[in-house]
Parts: C-alpha cells; structure tokens; sequence
C-alpha cells in the first residue's frame, strides 16, 4: 500500500534522497511550494487541501512539515485529519536532531540548511527587500551573532555559499553537518519513531 | 523622483497638501522629505501634536492598512518606519514642552529566547505616536525583567512579543508569576507576533492578542478608556 508524502518544497531534495538511500518504493513525494516558508499562515489550509485531494488514495499520508512558524495550528489541522506530521519547532531543528536543538538552546544565530544555502538570494536576500535596501541588514539580523549552515549533505559548493550569505549578514560563520536528521525516521514511522 | 524637473517643492504645497504629501512620502520611506515637511509645518506655527497625529501617525496607518491587505510587505513597512522615525526625532523634544496628551504608561519587550524586535518596534513607536509613554525592555527579556519594569515604572500596559513558536509560551510563564504575585490584575497584558493568534492569547490569559501594530494601538486606547471609566 502507497504512502503519499504531503512535504514543504524545501525538503524535496531530502525526502527524494531518503526515499532511494533506504529503498522506501511504497512512498510517494507530493511539494506544496516552498515560498510558504515565508507565509506560515497559509500552511495550514495549503497542507488540508492537499490531504483532502488525496484521501482515499493512499493507505498513508504524512506531513512532512514541523509548526514551521505556525503557532500550533498546523499541529491541530493535521489532527483534526487524522494525519501526522514532523515533530519539533521547524526544519534547522529536526535537522539537527529536535532533542539536540532544544539542548543548544541557540538565541542569537540564524540557520541555513542546504536548501536556503542553494536559494538564500531568493528565499532570504530578496525577500527581506535587502536587494533594493541593503541598508535594511541591520534591522532583521542586527540581533544575531552568527550564521549557522546545517549541512544535510558533504557540499563544498553550499558550503561556499553559505559562507558567502553569513559574510553578506555581517554574521559569523559556522558549519554543522547534520545529515538528515530526525527527518528519516519520521517519514519511516510517524512521530513514534523519533 | 529623479528628473530635476519632477522633483516637488515641498514648501510650495499648502497645509493641507503637504499634509497628503506626507502621507505618500512615508508610504515611499521618504525620510528626508518628511524631516523637512516636519520642518515646514513648525515653521508655520502647527504644534508638535497636530504634525505627529495628523501627518506621521495617520500615514502610518495607511501602510499598516496596506500590510494588513497584502499590499505593502515587511521591507516597505520597516521604511517607512525608518521615515516616521526621522521624523519623530524632531518632534519628540517639542512634544515634552509642549505637554501633548498622555495615555497610559507601556512597558514593552520581546520575550526570553527571542531577540526579535522588528514587530515590537513598530509597536512601540506607533503607541508612542499615539501618546503613550513607552518603557522599552528591547529583546530576550526573562520575567524578572518584566515584573521588575511594571512595578518600578508604574506603569498601566505590558506588551510582550515573540517570533518563535518555540518563545511564545514563555509569555504564559510572565502572566502566571503575576498572577502568583497578585498583580496580574494591575494591569493590562497584550501580547503580539507572528505565530501567535486570538486563541493563543486567551490561553495564556493575556487581556488581547494584537495582529499588528494599529490594532496594538487600538486595544490599548480601549483598555485605557475603560479602565478610567471604572475608577
């Protein structure tokens, strides 16, 4: 029987790359576009439409999404489906590990992962209007301390390129390669196995 | 704005267009233009408050408007902010000597784990455009902090604001210890961010969730009023 994975278009990449690694042909990848990273109001009803349009269809369906700035509502959305989805705040966190995270206790530092290292200029630069008014930096990132690249992959490119977003941040560089964290055993068994 | 020709001769405008010119300048984030307009307008004898409330604060409400509706987005926002600002900086000394209205008493800060400021800025300026006096705690406030401001200020509202799901919660960790305290009654708790929403707010048992800064505004002058009226 089919599992449909209902996922943010930021982690397709990952979800793909999991699905070969472990041989998973039963799971199926369906993106909801990633620019609702910058919209997290629009989550919820984007992610019920798509478990609507797919119910019946699949013996499964998951939700490849954490809160991701939802406040909770998508946590109950997806209960009210009868659907489940990532444990943890967001993606830097079950990147790294949820429980990790939470133990770094991180305030001052902003986070890319592979996927905004590969689209900083148009999911973070242009966004924030940084492109038109550089001058804006300091009011978003003048808090921050450093930049912090989750590497999922061994990329020297990303890597670069993340080095390049933290020295256009005015931000202090670090790299932490994660893998993919809690993301595999969450498509694998739901929330029970992470 | 950049042909010569094109450029407006702000001086040239009568009140009343200058006024409306204002308004779009601070739409564009026009700092300079809105410095010089607050210029203009005290040199023709209109007092601090009138320029701040009538010129600032009512453009300011039309970009809140616009960003409410999808029309305008954060970087616009924060520009015209910037030009407020500017334009605050001048008036803020003639508003002390010229003894404009008073509201209420903010203290006002972004919660512990958080040191997200941008929305509690806007807050912060717009209250005190609107003539509260504003006790601004910054970012990554523990409840100490909190307690330690309302009581030492005495003051009449506590805002809090956060950006992470992860920090929200700690506004319920401020609320319980006043009320542990027997002081939650005091006073008059907003709360306000991103991933927050009504039903969070009544949760944690803030008096209102406010959805951006106009409304933050609003609540506060309707809590205020309210509480005048029944002392």
């Amino acid at each position: 029987m089919q599992t449909l994975i209902i996922a943010c278009g930021a982690l397709a990449r990952e979800v793909l790359a999991l699905i070969k690694l472990n041989g998973w042909q039963h799971m199926e990848l369906q993106c909801l576009p990633a620019d609702l990273h910058l919209r997290p109001e629009k989550i919820p009803d984007a992610v019920e439409a798509a478990v609507v349009a797919a119910r019946g269809q699949y013996a499964r369906i998951f939700v490849a999404y954490a809160d991701c700035g939802t406040g909770g509502l998508l946590a109950a959305r997806c209960e009210s489906l009868g659907v489940e989805m990532i444990s943890g705040p967001h993606c830097y966190s079950f990147f790294e590990g949820n429980d990790a995270f939470a133990a770094r206790g991180e305030v001052t530092s902003f986070y890319l992962t592979d996927f905004l290292a590969r689209q900083f200029e148009a999911f973070v630069w242009r966004p924030m209007g940084l492109d038109k008014h550089p001058e804006l930096r300091d009011l978003y990132f003048g808090n921050y301390e450093k930049l912090v690249f989750l590497a999922q992959t061994e990329d020297d490119a990303l890597t670069q390129a993340a080095q390049a977003a933290a020295q256009k941040l005015g931000l202090v560089f670090e790299r932490r390669f994660t893998g993919y964290g809690d993301l595999g055993s969450a498509l694998d068994h739901g929330n029970s196995g992470t | 704005m950049s042909d010569e020709e094109d450029d407006l001769i702000l001086d040239e405008l009568d009140d009343a267009e200058l006024v409306l010119q204002m308004h779009d300048d601070l739409y564009d984030g026009m700092s300079d233009e809105i410095a010089e307009a607050v210029h203009i307008l005290l040199k023709r004898d209109w007092t601090p408050y009138d320029i701040l409330t009538k010129a600032l604060v009512e453009g300011m409400r039309i970009v809140g408007i616009d960003f409410r509706d999808g029309i305008l987005f954060v970087p616009e926002v924060l520009l015209a902010a910037g030009a407020m600002k500017k334009g605050m900086h001048i008036l803020k000394p003639l508003l002390v000597e010229t003894g404009a209205p008073q509201l209420g008493k903010v203290v006002i800060g972004t919660v512990k784990g958080d040191i997200h400021d941008i929305g509690k800025n806007l807050v912060a300026m717009m209250m005190e455009g609107a003539g509260f006096e504003i006790i601004d705690l910054g970012i990554n406030n523990p409840v100490e902090d909190y307690i330690d401001a309302l009581k030492r200020e005495k003051a009449d509202i506590l805002g809090m604001s956060a950006l992470l799901t992860t920090t929200m919660p700690y506004m319920k960790i401020v609320i319980d210890t006043m009320v542990e305290q027997g002081i939650r009654d005091d006073y008059i708790v907003l709360v306000g961010g991103a991933p927050l929403n009504e039903e969070f707010g009544k949760a944690i048992g803030s008096d209102a969730y406010c959805r951006d800064a106009a409304v933050a505004v609003e609540t506060a002058k309707e809590f205020m009023a309210r509480k005048h009226n029944q002392a």
